[in-house]
């Protein structure tokens, strides 16, 4: 095994499994602790709400596994927003008002895009990234190019933006702390640059 | 389009690597006769499409459930987009939007223009039922969003097929009230079509089929064109 993908809840885990199949790794899929710490490697991919997918993972208990790993972490849209503290999405009076409690690896919260006419939200679409510091993760990808967007959350830039990405304002579009990053965009979906993304990540060790 | 003959679907995976060769932004498969005919879109190849395609795609037609979207997520699509089944059941677009997301929940919305304005039409997949709603668009435009639609495709059926541009003044209209992104379909014909669209700032992207399956605009070409028309896109 490659890298271990941990299945957050939510559906289409498909595009993420034939980007790495692409790339000729072996991918497993899974919810258990035991399969995840082993791995040697972990994808933290995430489609649907903060909510639900901080939910799905407590009731694995792997609110308290994931922030011990030590192995190289790359979460993926909303897998990146749930590396951080806190989340405002789940505002709901069904979640108390107060939004998400995240895993409170990286430090700093999520906060909902405003839109306007002119720029809607969700964010959709493709941008490029302005790069704050080096790291293996951009090797080979240069600042023209291009990755695919799709969210209405976002984290202000702070000490631990890798990249940044201007919509209306500029946000965080890659992350990193110790073992752990996280892109605001998907890989899986940004073409020939996403794909040397995750190839460089499967060098991580 | 028809999807479900074995041959058919290997036509669609050459065309889908072709579009994707050319930087292609996006792809839409749209199953026109599925809602007509009461059936949903075949999903065989929804997942074969995900293997090779590595930029995002949409699938489109009827999509009537919950399950039904989830079995077309799971198989690899970034969004599904309904449109027939939603004016049946305008329901379906909060369901979908509470389970998914509303970024993956598109709204196609075919409107015909009216002496008063606007009008959304249903089935127009099928001459036969293709029938006039009698809902007005600017109302369905801001019904949808309120309801959780990520994204409004606006195909404008006076412009749609004649190859004489976008419709820019409906586009506009609806762009007024549109906070989610807003694509425009019917009309292109030229280079200069899509130019005058970003131009006129009425759509966040545009989306053409004729053309494109034609061969009588390259994607490279019109990108270029774009481009040196001082118009931001992703080459």
């Amino acid at each position: 095994m490659d890298v271990a993908i941990i299945d957050s809840g939510g559906a289409n885990l498909a595009s993420l499994v034939y980007a790495l199949q692409r790339l000729g790794a072996k991918a497993v899929v899974s919810d258990e602790a035991a399969v995840i710490r082993s791995a040697p490697r972990v994808l933290l991919p995430g489609v649907g709400s903060a909510g639900n997918a901080m939910a799905r993972l407590r009731a694995k208990g792997l609110h308290e596994v994931i922030p011990q790993l030590t192995q190289p972490l790359l979460g993926i849209c909303l897998g990146m927003q749930l590396l951080f503290d806190h989340s405002d999405e789940g505002d709901g009076p069904s979640d108390g008002g107060a939004g998400t409690q995240c895993l409170g690896i990286i430090a700093g919260k999520v906060a909902r895009m405003t839109a306007t006419t002119q720029l809607p939200v969700p964010h959709m679409g493709w941008n490029q990234l302005a790069v704050q510091q080096d790291d293996p993760l951009l090797t080979g990808i240069g600042s023209e190019a291009w990755f695919y967007f799709v969210h209405s959350y976002c984290a202000a830039p702070g000490p631990s933006t890798l990249a940044q990405t201007v919509y209306g304002a500029p946000f965080t579009s890659i992350c990193s702390l110790r073992n752990f990053r996280g892109v605001q965009f998907h890989p899986e979906r940004s073409a020939g640059p996403g794909a040397r993304l995750l190839a460089n990540f499967l060098t991580l060790v | 389009m028809q999807f479900r003959d074995h041959r058919v679907v290997g036509d669609i995976l050459e065309l889908a690597q072709r579009y994707r060769d050319q930087d292609a932004d996006e792809l839409v498969f749209y199953d026109i006769t599925a809602s007509p005919q009461g059936r949903s879109v075949d999903r065989g190849w929804i997942a074969r499409v995900a293997e090779v395609l590595d930029i995002p795609f949409c699938v489109a037609g009827g999509i009537r459930s919950v399950a039904e979207a989830e079995a077309v997520l799971n198989a690899g699509a970034e969004k599904v987009s309904i449109n027939s089944p939603a004016l049946s059941d305008p329901g379906l677009i909060d369901q979908l939007a509470s389970r998914f997301g509303s970024q993956c929940v598109v709204v196609g919305i075919d409107s015909q223009t009216t002496p008063e304005g606007w009008s959304v039409h249903q089935f127009t997949g099928d001459p036969d039922r293709s029938r006039d709603t009698r809902r007005e668009t600017l109302q369905w435009v801001s019904e949808v969003q309120q309801r959780g639609a990520g994204e409004i495709v606006l195909n404008c059926m006076a412009s749609d097929g004649v190859r004489r541009g976008y419709d820019l003044a409906q586009l506009a209209a609806v762009r007024e009230i549109c906070r989610v992104p807003l694509v425009a379909s019917g009309g292109a014909g030229t280079p200069e079509h899509f130019a005058a669209l970003f131009e006129a700032g009425c759509a966040d992207a545009a989306l053409a089929a004729s053309v494109f399956h034609s061969g009588a605009i390259a994607i490279p070409d019109l990108k270029q064109f774009l481009k040196s028309r001082h118009i931001e896109v992703r080459t």
